[in-house]
């Protein structure tokens, strides 16, 4: 299996690597994305490369406090929070108290200040558990707090970073009931006066709406000039005119609220504008591209987490005289699965690194979207299978990640765009 | 009373892991198995650190004595809040005979060194269950104990220490300088939040041998053999009080 190996190599290896990781990053670091060299050996026989799962002494305390907290204090009300499709309070709490909500905010605003490959590994301990609770993490963590980090006058960061990294729950608001993947189509409108704009129209399926204090709209100042003019506004919950609807009945994801938004001439300051006014479009596929790690993270935790639930099952059921995981057509599913979640996990942790190294990562991070959310559902369908009757039924935990895991495939870039992205990319890898 | 605590913590083998016998029977399997702080070792953390937060103590360091590993475990109770951490450094077969005989002596010569008015540790630890560090640590320094805590109170210059014992439960009233061992309804632990965990990366931990302390390692002790308890037999299924009577008196019990 792949979990405990993971937590042997990675214990074995934090000893010799941690000297030679820093090294490793600067030399990866100053080479281009071609052919990979072979390194030679450091004094010492410390091998200079480390394997994928190799991380710094902090990340393995995150992950072992936030698996330790998830399992104590998220795990006992997954059940409740999914049959009422509604996130409990003492969750988002002790997620703000923990620190999850501003893994790479500075502690200067209240944040913790690690770095993305932490908050990916955050991201997915808590899709082991709950993938609701996985989504809300990676959406404040990737897309509210990088945008507000990356863009954000020193006005704005002070105003909004403190607040997201305590208290404050953000959301983001792209999609529209006329365009999704088509989302430069938007048409939601800002119209300019004097120093403020009035935004009219409406966005749907907005995750955390329900609870969030701040909604990072994406409306279009001036629909004859296509996308470049869609603009960034910062929106705050109680500004008149913004309506939050009734939120989604959903197969999956229960516990996250999804919500239409209605915007009727609602009146938003010049300052409340994130970045510059028609930059909108590069900034929603930038932050995609990160937020899609973050994603493919989620689907790799929740594969594992319904792997985890299953096989002790399979080792103790007994049928025909023997335990249902020594019959040699289970093995091979079993092992068959096992590899996909490992492949999955690389291509995730590989993206995330490279991005952390600067390097590009845009076709390894749409890899490790569709992958992950694919691995997602073969693993989580096999997993009822083998289950048997007791995974079709809610006294199990199994049911639950296979409904969930479903959206994987479709939010933030749907599989077809994954995969013509790639191809793009390999287009352009010929080109010389 | 105001001053510095401290607070040993243990690195031992995970309390969800399912233990094995080594096939030679010298020990259990210790290599690439799961260890973690001792929960009773948190439960000591988790106090100290909750002194310091009322301000009836002004600094707290994490002692550990182990191998190159016991840093991770400094490094947990250094996120939980302890100040700074002084790992004392054992490997090797000194690691392996090491007991509470010689814990005691080095917390003993630590409490010396770094002037200490309180020591807290976890009542005993899950791996050798031995409940004889407290206590020897406190006869060698010669300092009142309250062992099997389930509430600490300081007054003055004085430790109110609620006991769980056999009994129920003995409140005693004793002096400081003092050694207290915490039970498992002390508190509960809290979890290491993220940003102490960043925090916890700029304390120090200090590298001290046991011969710098004027500790010999010897042990008096020799484990000669270590094995899985005797397989459970199945029972039996009797009808009557007389077969019950019966199948005893066959067995030589009665």
């Amino acid at each position: 299996m792949a979990a405990p190996l993971v937590r042997f190599l990675s214990k074995s290896l934090r000893q010799i690597s941690r000297p030679s990781w820093g090294a490793c990053q600067s030399g990866l670091r100053s080479r281009t994305t071609s052919a990979p060299a072979v390194a030679p050996n450091q004094a010492g026989g410390v091998v200079a490369f480390p394997p994928l799962q190799t991380y710094s002494e902090e990340e393995s305390m995150m992950r072992d406090a936030v698996r330790k907290y998830a399992q104590e204090r998220i795990a006992p009300l997954v059940p409740m929070m999914d049959e009422n499709s509604v996130m409990d309070e003492e969750v988002i709490t002790s997620m703000f108290e923990q620190g999850l909500m501003g893994v790479e905010i500075d502690p200067e605003y209240g944040g913790t200040g690690s770095s993305f490959f932490s908050s990916i590994l955050v991201i997915e301990e808590l899709a082991k558990v709950d993938p609701s609770v996985a989504v809300l993490c990676d959406i404040q963590n990737t897309l509210i707090n990088t945008l507000f980090v990356k863009l954000g006058t020193p006005a704005q960061k002070e105003k909004y970073l403190n607040r997201l990294s305590t208290d404050m729950i953000g959301s983001f608001c792209l999609s529209e009931a006329e365009s999704g993947s088509d989302a430069f189509s938007l048409k939601t409108r800002a119209e300019k006066h004097k120093d403020y704009f009035i935004i009219n129209g409406s966005k749907m399926w907005i995750s955390n709406a329900e609870l969030s204090g701040v909604f990072l709209v994406m409306a279009n100042v001036d629909l004859s000039a296509g996308y470049r003019g869609i603009t960034c506004f910062i929106v705050d919950r109680d500004t008149p005119g913004l309506e939050i609807c009734k939120k989604e009945n959903k197969l999956g994801l229960r516990a996250s609220s999804t919500c239409p938004l209605n915007f009727d001439n609602v009146k938003v300051p010049e300052a409340n504008i994130l970045g510059e006014v028609g930059h909108g479009y590069k900034y929603a596929i930038g932050m995609l591209n990160e937020g899609r790690i973050g994603i493919a993270a989620q689907m790799v935790g929740l594969a594992q987490g319904c792997f985890d639930h299953t096989i002790p099952y399979t080792r103790q059921r007994v049928q025909f005289g023997k335990r249902i995981f020594d019959f040699q057509g289970m093995q091979h599913q079993i092992a068959h699965v096992a590899t996909q979640i490992e492949a999955a996990r690389l291509l995730t942790y590989n993206a995330a690194r490279l991005k952390e190294a600067g390097r590009p990562f845009i076709k390894e991070a749409c890899m490790a979207k569709y992958f992950s959310s694919e691995v997602a559902t073969l693993t989580t369908s096999k997993c009822i299978e083998w289950m048997g009757g007791v995974g079709f039924t809610k006294d199990y935990p199994i049911e639950k990640y296979y409904r969930d895991c479903k959206i994987g495939t479709i939010y933030e870039g749907t599989t077809n765009v994954q995969l013509s992205t790639i191809a793009k990319f390999i287009d352009k890898e010929y080109d010389r | 009373m105001s001053g510095r605590v401290l607070v040993g913590v243990k690195r031992v083998i995970d309390y969800a892991v399912k233990i094995r016998v080594k096939a030679d029977n010298t020990g259990v399997v210790t290599d690439g198995v799961k260890h973690s702080m001792n929960p009773f070792c948190e439960i000591a953390v988790e106090e100290a650190v909750k002194l310091k937060e009322k301000k009836l103590v002004k600094e707290v360091v994490a002692v550990s004595c182990g191998p190159q590993q016991s840093q991770e475990t400094i490094r947990t109770a250094l996120a939980m809040g302890a100040d700074r951490g002084i790992h004392v450094e054992v490997s090797g077969k000194d690691y392996e005979t090491l007991g509470p005989l010689q814990v005691s002596k080095i917390m003993a010569a630590l409490a010396k060194k770094e002037d200490a008015q309180l020591i807290i540790l976890g009542k005993q630890a899950i791996d050798d269950d031995c409940n004889q560090t407290g206590q020897m640590t406190a006869a060698l320094l010669d300092w009142p104990q309250g062992t099997f805590a389930s509430e600490v109170t300081l007054d003055g210059d004085k430790i109110k220490v609620v006991r769980e014992i056999d009994g129920g439960l003995e409140t005693i009233k004793i002096n400081t300088p003092a050694v207290l061992t915490a039970d498992l309804r002390l508190n509960t632990p809290r979890y290491a939040t993220l940003p102490n965990i960043m925090k916890a990366k700029k304390k120090k931990i200090a590298n001290v041998k046991p011969a710098d302390l004027g500790v010999n390692l010897t042990s008096r002790l020799e484990v000669l053999k270590v094995e899985d308890p005797p397989q459970r037999q199945a029972g039996m299924k009797v009808e009557t009080v007389e077969d019950l009577v019966g199948k005893l008196k066959e067995a030589g019990k009665v």
